[in-house]
């Protein structure tokens, strides 16, 4: 009996509860999903502050590795469940499909306000990664799409220890690939290891491949290989993927370079086994985890040719872009702004070792970063240059060096194989 | 009664049903259905290119065809040296020597691990320059210096290291099954073989192995199905495709979804290409065992 009771006591307590007005929060919450390991704990301590100032809690919700936010996010647009403030990693093509299919407010108006405040926090650079000019090739309206909260530039570091021994001057590396490459019979002699990077995951050849083609032939005629107009078969070509012959024979690679995981070439350069490393200023941070008292110098990836300027990709190293679909995209936006003001980008800078976005926080980060920032001028990256290489194109490209380094191909036969295929996405695309 | 007899017989199988179709049979339709589209996986719009997808995999992917080979074989050393290994353990643990009980755990501990956690531990194991470099010292130390090589870094001997290191980690589910096969043989068989004066080969000839070639086409139907698809372990040891040598269909599927401009059509297409040949191959083995039998 006493349970019958209980059950209609229950019923009668949930039905006027049910009835009851739902509680309205007037301060939202504001959702962003990220993969950024390594800045958690310093999102999570600036949510709390920006939930003092304001009393807007911001929930940052960590989905690692990379590679599987990448399919959380593109699960979630497909479902229409985006939070409000996300990042879009990959290519440009991968940004401009998600603006496409109308998931990225254009911030434009927010960063134009107040006579461009906003937009002048940042370093040009590192805003063009989100920015869409007048008649772009990709049909996208121009724009602003998305807020940078860090930037990198990719280079090359040297351990000034090791350079020592072996005799070189630790104030001076090499500025002309010729005094690079003199410098791996020395390398060799002494049993130690050369440049270490993660080529057995691909984009870093094609990164230095390009900085060097960008050096050796100029932008214009690399986008105007992009765009089909100049063959890979071209002898500035050649020279590109003949670079790569030449450091192998010279003996400066590491041993095993191709099968190499960039985590890997980290741990050898960190643990003074390797005497060069081509990484992006994330390393610093993951240097400082691995030996903090790793001495090293930053340097522009040596010269091949004193015709055009080298290269270095580089720009916004993360994003934020707000949901056009979010109820809270006001909200959204007015936290970015804080997000990316001088103090928390300075605060971000010193905890995770990352160069700010914010151009004004320089004076205030660690030596090597501020070496990190100091060769923004000479920085690039696909996502600017306004037109993509087909992928298949790509992986032929970082293929065939893998296949030169190894010793299976010629720098004419890669500059054939990849043609061919070129050849063919175009005749497709017609 | 009848009618009633027969609604009822599918009232009891309708779950079973729903289940399959919401979760086997609607995905693959819907799969096969987006590789007929030319679609980066994000855009509102897709392309509808009929068959397209399949005749490039077909007929132009060479990629595609190299990762195939790959493949096939890691596949065909699995079958055979993994295959023989675990057979041979198994028959060894089916006998009354000390410690069983201890091997039987010890052989089942690689297939529990996982594939990129194998993959990492082995590169350190083989890397000469990132790793432990074990396998040269040890081929050292042997008196057999001629044989230190770069294992990961040669192309000559890459796929090879990446089949090797694959088979140590599935010998052991091999082993497991024929394990239990072998206990399912009665013993009286063999008594009564011994009797009439076998020896311990027409023994295995005779009884053991025609009463487990069951067991054998399962093995191998499993080796096949999980040969063909490794890819994790080939992340962890080379980290990727290197140059094609350690491609394999599953890393073309992923490749074919990332990049500047992902494919996600013409992944559901191999994906879908993939899946029809592995039932193919598991066909051909399941007919072929049913004539030998």
């Amino acid at each position: 009996m006493w349970f019958k009771h209980a059950l209609v006591c229950a019923f009668v307590l949930f039905s006027v509860l049910g009835c009851s007005e739902k509680r309205i929060d007037t301060k939202p919450t504001i959702n962003i999903w990220h993969w950024m390991t390594d800045r958690d704990p310093a999102f999570q301590e600036l949510a709390k502050k920006y939930e003092v100032l304001t009393g807007v809690r911001v929930n940052f919700e960590l989905y690692a590795p990379s590679e599987a936010y990448s399919q959380k996010i593109r699960a979630a647009a497909q479902g229409m469940n985006l939070p409000d403030i996300f990042g879009i990693l990959g290519e440009k093509r991968d940004f401009v499909s998600f603006i496409k299919a109308g998931h990225i407010l254009d911030l434009t108006p927010y960063m134009e306000a107040n006579a461009n405040n906003w937009k002048n926090n940042f370093f040009p650079k590192a805003l063009a990664v989100n920015e869409f000019a007048p008649g772009n090739s990709y049909g996208i309206n121009p724009g602003i799409f998305g807020a940078p909260i860090d930037i990198m530039t990719i280079q090359m570091v040297y351990n000034k220890k090791l350079f020592s021994q072996l005799g070189f001057d630790p104030n001076r590396p090499p500025k002309t690939m010729q005094e690079f490459l003199d410098m791996g019979a020395k390398i060799k002699a002494a049993g130690m290891q050369g440049l270490v990077s993660g080529w057995g995951e691909v984009w870093m050849i094609d990164c230095l491949a390009n900085n060097y083609a960008f050096n050796i032939m100029g932008e214009d005629k690399v986008l105007a290989t992009i765009r089909g107009e100049v063959p890979y078969t071209d002898p500035d070509w050649i020279k590109v993927f003949d670079i790569f012959k030449q450091m192998n024979d010279s003996g400066v690679l590491a041993q095993g370079i191709v099968t190499m995981i960039n985590k890997s070439a980290e741990q050898l350069f960190a643990n003074e086994k390797a005497v060069f490393a081509f990484n992006g200023s994330w390393c610093v941070n993951v240097y400082k985890g691995m030996n903090p008292h790793l001495e090293y110098g930053v340097m522009l990836p040596p010269q091949a040719s004193s015709e055009h300027p080298m290269a270095i990709w580089g720009g916004a190293g993360s994003s934020f872009m707000v949901n056009a679909h979010s109820r809270n995209k006001e909200e959204a936006v007015k936290f970015l702004t804080w997000l990316t003001d001088q103090d928390q980008q300075v605060y971000l800078a010193q905890v995770t070792n990352n160069l700010p976005a914010n151009k004004s926080s320089l004076s205030k980060i660690p030596e090597i970063l501020a070496q990190f920032a100091r060769e923004m001028d000479y920085a690039t990256h696909p996502n600017v240059w306004g037109n993509s290489e087909f992928s298949l194109v790509i992986e032929a490209f970082d293929y065939g060096i893998q296949s030169i380094i190894i010793g299976e191909k010629t720098p004419e036969q890669v500059a054939i194989d990849v043609q061919k295929i070129k050849e063919r996405e175009l005749a497709k695309k017609r | 009664m009848k009618i009633k007899d027969t609604l009822e017989n599918y009232v009891f199988v309708l779950p079973a049903v729903a289940i399959f179709s919401i979760f086997y049979i609607i995905p693959f339709i819907w799969v096969f259905r987006l590789g007929l589209f030319d679609w980066d996986g994000i855009s509102f719009t897709k392309t509808f290119v009929g068959l397209q997808n399949f005749k490039e995999i077909f007929l132009q992917d060479r990629n595609w065809w190299q990762a195939m080979w790959n493949a096939s074989y890691i596949t065909l050393i699995a079958l055979t040296l993994q295959n023989i290994f675990a057979f041979m353990l198994a028959l060894a643990c089916d006998r009354e020597i000390r410690m069983k009980n201890f091997y039987r755990v010890i052989f089942f501990i690689p297939p529990v691990l996982s594939e990129i956690v194998v993959g990492m531990v082995w590169r350190f194991i083989i890397n000469d320059i990132e790793g432990a470099n074990i396998i040269n010292r040890l081929l050292a130390g042997a008196g057999f210096p001629n044989l230190m090589h770069h294992w990961l870094s040669d192309p000559k001997t890459v796929l090879t290291t990446v089949a090797a290191v694959h088979c140590w980690k599935g010998f052991g589910w091999g082993f497991l099954i024929f394990l239990a096969g072998l206990q399912t043989i009665p013993h009286q068989l063999y008594e009564s073989a011994q009797v009439d004066g076998a020896n311990a080969w027409q023994l295995l000839k005779k009884i053991t192995i025609p009463l487990m070639i069951p067991v054998m086409v399962l093995v191998a139907i499993l080796t096949v199905l999980g040969s063909m698809q490794a890819f994790a372990l080939i992340l962890g040891l080379v980290g990727g495709e290197f140059a094609g040598h350690t491609s394999v269909p599953v890393l073309r599927i992923l490749s074919s979804m990332r990049g500047s401009s992902p494919r996600f059509g013409y992944a559901c297409a191999q994906g879908i290409s993939f899946g029809m040949i592995l039932v193919i191959i598991s066909f051909i083995q399941y007919r072929f065992s049913n004539k030998g039998q």
